[in-house]
């Protein structure tokens, strides 16, 4: 198969440098409000840091995948002296916590790197962040050419068939097929 | 639906136990913006002038601002109004920080607190839910060790708390209300909320701010953004260090302190050490500030980084902002280190940086003068800073001396009696100030002193420079990229300013000019302090991002309301009114409207009379420094005036 070259967009977030003002919570919100910047509410904002000033945490985290359940992983990291729990780095939107779910719907956000035609210089949240603990940075990565990219229904299929089983999915397609 | 602003206040009578959410009025909006302007009319209308401040009926409103929460950079102030104890006279103080945004996150613009309860209680505001809650396994604790301690209790780390400690449980006139790295310090409100057996105010939203035109609006906040990155890179050249930036003065970040070390008075507002700064004091103090301070902190979505997480060995670790150092430090001629240590418990009884070491500075000073004896200080210790943490401990329980120096300067000289009134001379209004001693009278500065309802010269000064720059050159240079102006002419009173001779203090700049430079300053000050916005980006520093020709831009697209400048500007003028009016109908009068006997060296009774006379004309004051029917009618205030009619105020002076 043929490798082709991919532009991998990432953050890197560097938590030292952290002031803990929540712009990045602000214009995330702001810039997925519907209509655009519209409203600003940093309980749907993609990006959250955790911010315990007192034992001095400051750590922006990003919206993940979603996950059905959460993980058995309790553990303690301690960094610098600093004591986190295993969830603070966790980007999934998991049952375990409010965390990246839209506060009236509970439908899970994932940060999308402010995807936009044509492209922005940068994610909305590094632009706003004039202390510069998040840094936006492109590297190329060589992929499989042929990987199959899903389609909307495949996916939304994809989440009928996690939640209700293969089995129950053509069911209720046959049933709803029949005129 | 609104914009910009929510459209409901929370109302709790703490006596009766009653939560409502009440809609509010959006043609005060376009009267009073939000705010400190809203706060003032709900205070004229529901707070009688005869009401105490220990009293069922003193109102004590936590409000937002206007545009707070909003993605404006810097917007995030409470304004926290009541009657004050100790100056009896409207206090509005304010605070940083993250609690009002949070507020308006969970659905309401204001919380009004009317009542008192019977037990210490705590509010629980999240989202809809709103409860009072047993708060007497708090009684005791520190503000911080509050804030915490409800987090742990309600099980999440994003509530904002506002709580006080034991200086407002046990009623220190200048009790504070602190939150996490900002406190609302000044006017007593931290007294008030303990009068009414409020201990704290938890508060977690999770619900949209709106704004009518986010297009435009969102281009304003990027144009602010891009203007204090430009502002950081280039700092005001020509005056010192932590006066060349945005933002509050960076005590934080910078060590350079010569400015108010050698400026500012140590003591009681005493003594000015000319030659204390030196090469081996700033690697002292160096060491010891950056050996405490663990990080620079910003409050919310703001990039300033005005304070900081202090931790001094061996002490909790709390959070600190600007000035108060200092003000530990230079009130008892101690080191910086002492002002570290010190500050963390006065942060955790909750008490106002400026008046409590000045209170503890004056009964020191009143022991050596033979007014207070030794027997009034049972078991102090012998050194300064050993008696200042004495003082502190008598003071936020009440106990002995300490009860006396509770209610500051100006009321412990007059129980004490015995002479020591001579020794409360740094007040206005009964209220403590900036320990600043000065030569030559200074036209602008006057009045500010005299006339600013905050009583405070920081919330009234800010814009234009404090001094003229040496040279005319100096002085061009720095008018040329001065767009802020309201208008032209300012340009030309600065660059006309000379350090000496004719063109200089205290004859210039002139009466009119004197009195058009504050109404500036202090017109830009109610602004933000309707709009929520921090003096720090605003009204207070030089050359700041936000200002009179963008603020009404920001409003219009915010609420969808349409103000241009006049209407803005008309807007704070009619704010700057009612306060005055509130104060007028409690009794204050041009014979209160003056600095402290000694701020000046230099005095000029005549020329002070025709500063305070064509200060008052301009701001359509009579000459007892009540405003005119004809002024209040043009504000579309009536009310006031017709009140003034009725209590025969206008009559009887």
């Amino acid at each position: 198969m043929a490798k082709v070259k991919k532009i991998v967009k990432s953050i890197t977030i560097d938590a030292d440098k952290c002031n803990g003002c929540k712009a990045c919570e602000v214009i995330c919100s702001s810039w997925h409000a519907t209509p655009r910047y519209s409203s600003n509410n940093p309980a749907r904002s993609r990006i959250r840091i955790v911010r315990l000033p007192l034992r001095d945490i400051y750590l922006p985290v990003y919206a993940g995948e979603y996950t059905v359940a959460e993980c058995t992983g309790r553990d303690k990291y301690i960094i610098d002296g600093k004591e986190y729990n295993e969830c603070d780095f966790c980007r999934a939107s998991c049952p375990s916590r409010d965390l990246f779910k839209e506060p009236d719907s509970g439908l899970p956000l994932k940060c999308d790197m402010c995807e936009e035609t044509p492209a922005l210089e940068k994610p909305k949240c590094v632009e706003w962040c004039l202390a510069d603990a998040l840094v936006y940075v492109e590297r190329e990565e060589e992929v499989e050419e042929d990987q199959v990219k899903l389609g909307d229904v495949e996916i939304g299929l994809g989440s009928l068939i996690d939640k209700y089983g293969l089995q129950q999915v053509l069911d209720t397609a046959a049933r709803m097929a029949k005129p | 639906m609104r914009y910009g602003e929510i459209g409901f206040d929370l109302e709790i009578d703490l006596s009766r136990g009653s939560i409502d959410r009440v809609e509010t009025d959006p043609r005060d909006t376009k009267l009073y913006l939000g705010g400190l302007g809203t706060n003032a009319k709900i205070m004229w209308d529901r707070v009688p002038p005869e009401t105490e401040a220990f009293s069922e009926d003193n109102l004590l409103i936590f409000s937002s601002g206007l545009l707070c929460g909003t993605g404006a950079p810097g917007c995030n102030r409470t304004i926290v109004s009541t009657i004050s104890p100790q100056t009896k006279l409207m206090a509005y103080s304010m605070m940083g920080g993250f609690w009002a945004p949070e507020l308006k996150y969970a659905g309401y613009d204001k919380l009004i607190i009317s009542g008192k309860s019977e037990q210490l209680v705590y509010l629980w505001i999240n989202n809809d839910k709103v409860e009072i809650r047993d708060a007497s396994h708090l009684k005791g604790l520190g503000a911080t060790e509050t804030s915490e301690a409800i987090r742990k209790e309600l099980k999440d780390p994003d509530i904002q708390v506002a709580a006080i400690g034991l200086a407002g449980e046990n009623r220190v006139l200048y009790a504070s209300v602190e939150q996490g790295r900002s406190s609302a310090s000044r006017g007593g409100i931290g007294a008030v909320m303990g009068d009414k057996g409020l201990k704290a105010i938890a508060v977690r939203g999770t619900k949209d701010i709106n704004v009518a035109d986010p297009a435009k609006y969102m281009d304003l906040c990027n144009d602010v953004l891009k203007y204090i990155k430009f502002r950081e890179d280039n700092p005001i050249k020509g005056v010192p260090p932590i006066l060349q930036g945005l933002g509050s003065p960076q005590e934080m970040a910078i060590v350079d302190e010569q400015w108010h070390t050698t400026n500012f008075m140590w003591g009681n507002s005493r003594t000015r050490r000319k030659d204390f700064w030196t090469h081996q004091i700033e690697e002292k103090w160096r060491e010891t500030q950056e050996n405490v301070r663990t990080r620079l902190i910003s409050c919310h979505n703001c990039p300033m980084k005005c304070g900081a997480t202090i931790s001094v060995p061996g002490l909790p670790t709390y959070m600190m902002k600007c000035y108060s150092k200092l003000t530990y430090t230079m009130a008892a001629f101690a080191d910086l280190d002492f002002g570290f240590k010190i500050a963390q418990k006065a942060t955790e009884y909750g008490l106002d940086g400026f008046s409590a070491p000045q209170a503890m500075a004056f009964g020191l000073e009143l022991l050596e003068a033979g007014i207070l004896t030794e027997a009034d200080f049972p078991g102090m210790p012998e050194d300064t800073e050993g008696r200042f943490f004495y003082l502190l401990e008598k003071i936020v329980r009440r106990e002995g001396i300490g009860d006396y120096l509770a209610d500051g300067t100006y009321w412990a000289a007059r129980r004490i009696g015995k002479g020591a009134e001579k020794f409360d001379h740094n007040t206005i209004k009964k209220h403590e100030q900036l320990p600043l001693k000065l030569g030559m009278l200074n036209p602008v500065y006057y009045l500010m002193y005299s006339t600013g309802e905050k009583i405070n010269i920081t919330q009234i000064e800010g814009q234009f420079p404090q001094e003229p720059f040496a040279t005319r050159e100096a002085r061009e240079e720095f008018v040329k990229d001065w767009f802020q102006v309201p208008d032209e002419k300012f340009k030309k009173y600065y660059v006309d300013w000379e350090p000496r001779g004719e063109m200089s203090n205290p004859h210039y700049p002139t009466p009119e000019m004197a009195s058009e430079i504050v109404d500036w300053m202090e017109k830009m000050h109610y602004i933000d302090d309707a709009l929520g916005m921090c003096a720090g980006l605003s009204s207070f520093p030089l050359k700041p991002p936000y200002h009179i020709h963008n603020y009404p831009e920001f409003v219009t697209a915010a609420t969808g309301i349409k103000m241009d400048k006049d209407d803005v500007w008309q807007s704070a003028t009619r704010t700057r009114t009612l306060m005055r009016a509130l104060n007028v109908r409690r009794g204050m009068r041009r014979a209160d409207d003056k600095p402290p006997e000694d701020h000046w060296k230099k005095r000029f009774p005549d020329l002070e009379k025709q500063l305070l006379d064509q200060y008052y004309k301009l701001k359509g004051f009579n000459d007892q420094g009540i405003p005119t029917k004809e002024s209040l009618h043009e504000l579309e205030m009536d009310f006031v005036a017709e009140e003034f009619e009725q209590k025969g105020i206008y009559a009887h002076g």
